[in-house]
């Protein structure tokens, strides 16, 4: 973690920035959340996971969300697609309100949630099957999808047979072969190891690139969030409230080195602010480790230094 | 080093000894009856007896309780009348393995005792199709009723409470039941191993049904899957290998139930065969008759095993025992 004070703010676009931000907000609105809450029930006690969340994505755009643990994040993502009902707000798409799941929003999960008795290529037909697609049709496009992520080899593979980068790539063309209008990611990468994190963060951009989608992905990593986002929701926990959406003043086309940048220090300064070092936040993580080095005592001869 | 790993917790075993541990399960029962049977002080509570001597209810051939050969034996010899010889035997009802083994090629040669009788390889073929129409009917219901138990919360209320309590009704019991509705042939062997094996079925296969990895309902679902489609697209196809298992073991339930089906009505099948053979003391037959259960039992179970693996090899879960 670079801990340098950047010299810009993170709010200063440079003009081609400005211009693609201008841009972005000029098509429509695709997803429109409006004061959206949800109050969990458990044993008469009542938790107010999301409270009064507002938010507009615009068609090709790429929005993150991020918060610490208990922000309910989660849960936000699993109401827009449909998984789970709001208890009041609205989620409208292309200003229809959402009800229940389909095939106009797929998602990706942080599990891997290929079908195990299907082959790679059968697992990408499915969507299509089940909305009615001819057979051969289906198979046309799931090898096109397969190809676009470098997986043709292993259209007739298990997903046994496949690491867990290659698992989410045919998970992301599986959703994706269904043509949704918005495609939602639940911290899709969480269970990858660092560089193939990094490498999926990468192909995820290309093939954003190239066809007309719309992201919403959630995400605890703040250098994700940065390195992939057009705009960043910052949700805060207890309840889940928005705290900023922040424009990511960082140029496209992305790329490694720009993680070193100044706009890529300055809002990943901002990030950390907003989520680390808020008072009132109070992150759970951080009530549980109150008192535990107080509590440790010096096992070790005082000689014996290790640092 | 070797043994050090023996007894390491769920250390993988190399492929020689995983062979090598299979037959030691077989031949250490094995040496155990042999040790029973050949060695003359371990057990051997009878006297064979080969000459009778002077005790006049003694013949050659007889088995009797040691304490009487030796009871005889001393009064015998307190008489200074001729001693009774004879050699350490176990009870009749325990043949030696040699003589087991020679009964399972005789008793498939020896023709039926009766006229009416059957050869033991009729027998057998009985008992193998009161099994297979039984264990068939069973799944027939069994198998879809537990799959949407396991689904479907609802159908699960209005099934299981009755099913649990009704599990635990011994099948035997409805023995005479089932005589007076079905008659005193086959219907009523079939119904008890039905009724043995089916309430058993909906409960496990349900529960195998609810290990449904969840977020596969999710995925399915945010892929435009319609209500109607979730149990034959996802539902089934998901947990149809741990079902297929589920039955390798309720299969081997329903042999239990075979001989008390077998004993309804009219006696039949390899019950009616070993019933007969004990009648007449003999024992080997009887003992081939119920080793030649076990290996039938086995070799399908192996069977199974190996149509399970080449029907489902995306299924991943129990890879190494």
């Amino acid at each position: 973690m670079d801990k340098r004070v950047s010299s810009v703010s993170y709010l200063s676009q440079s003009e081609a920035v400005r211009e693609r931000f201008a841009r972005l907000k000029a098509r429509d609105v695709i997803l429109d959340v409006r004061n959206l809450t949800k109050v969990f029930s458990a044993r008469g006690k009542e938790t107010t996971a999301l409270k009064d969340i507002s938010f507009a994505t615009h068609r090709r755009e790429f929005l993150c969300v991020i918060g610490p643990s208990g922000c309910g994040k989660s849960t936000l993502i699993r109401i827009l697609a449909g998984l789970e009902a709001q208890t009041s707000g609205d989620v409208l798409l292309d200003g229809k309100p959402v009800v229940g799941p389909g095939r106009d929003r797929g998602m990706v999960f942080q599990t891997y949630t290929l079908f195990p008795w299907l082959t790679v290529k059968k697992n990408v037909m499915y969507g299509l099957e089940v909305n009615n697609a001819g057979k051969s049709e289906a198979e046309a496009q799931a090898l096109q999808w397969l190809d676009l992520v470098g997986l043709s080899k292993f259209a007739d593979s298990y997903p046994y047979q496949l690491s867990g980068g290659m698992k989410q790539r045919v998970a992301i063309v599986r959703a994706l072969a269904n043509q949704p209008r918005i495609l939602l990611m639940d911290e899709p990468f969480g269970a990858l190891d660092a560089q193939t994190r990094t490498r999926m963060q990468a192909h995820l951009l290309e093939i954003w690139r190239k066809i007309d989608i719309t992201i919403i992905f959630i995400t605890h990593d703040l250098d994700e969030a940065i390195f992939l986002a057009d705009r960043i929701l910052v949700l805060k926990p207890h309840p889940g409230e928005v705290i900023e959406m922040i424009e990511v003043p960082v140029p496209r086309p992305r790329h490694e080195s720009q993680v070193t940048s100044e706009e890529f220090l300055a809002t990943r300064q901002r990030l950390d602010e907003l989520i680390h070092s808020r008072a009132d936040g109070h992150a759970a993580d951080e009530d549980e480790d109150a008192g535990m080095h107080a509590a440790l005592a010096r096992l070790t001869d005082v000689t014996d230094n290790v640092e | 080093m070797e043994r050090a790993k023996l007894f390491m917790i769920r250390a993988p075993l190399t492929p020689t000894s995983r062979t090598l541990f299979a037959v030691l399960s077989f031949v250490l029962p094995v040496l155990v009856w042999c040790a029973v049977s050949y060695v003359p002080w371990i057990w051997h509570p009878m006297v064979l007896v080969s000459d009778p001597g002077s005790v006049s209810y003694f013949k050659i051939g007889m088995r009797v309780p040691r304490e009487t050969f030796d009871r005889e034996a001393a009064t015998a010899k307190a008489k200074g009348a001729a001693v009774s010889a004879g050699a350490p035997a176990n009870p009749v009802y325990l043949p030696a393995p040699d003589q087991v083994l020679t009964a399972f090629y005789t008793a498939f040669t020896t023709p039926p005792q009766t006229r009416d009788g059957k050869w033991l390889h009729e027998s057998l073929w009985h008992s193998v199709q009161i099994i297979f129409w039984g264990f068939l009917i069973s799944s027939l219901i069994g198998v879809p009723l537990g799959i949407l138990c396991g689904a479907y919360s609802g159908f699960a209320r209005t099934t299981e409470p009755f099913t649990e309590f009704f599990r635990y009704l011994p099948a035997p019991a409805f023995g005479a039941l089932a005589v007076a509705i079905l008659g005193i042939y086959d219907g009523p062997k079939i119904a008890i191993i039905v009724i043995g094996t089916l309430f058993q079925q909906i409960l496990i296969i349900a529960n195998t049904t609810r290990t449904l990895d969840y977020p596969l309902v999710e995925a399915a679902l945010t892929l435009g899957t319609k209500r109607v489609q979730m149990l034959p697209r996802i539902v089934s196809p998901a947990v149809l290998p741990a079902i297929f298992r589920d039955q390798r073991i309720l299969l081997g339930w329903a042999w239990t139930y075979l001989i008390v089906a077998e004993l309804i009505g009219t006696s039949s099948g390899i019950t009616w065969f070993i019933t007969q053979q004990a009648r007449y003391q003999n024992f080997p037959n009887v003992y081939a008759a119920i080793i030649i259960i076990g290996i039938l039992g086995l070799t399908t179970d192996l069977a199974l095993a190996f149509l399970g693996k080449r029907l489902f090899t995306w299924d991943r879960t129990g890879e190494t025992r």
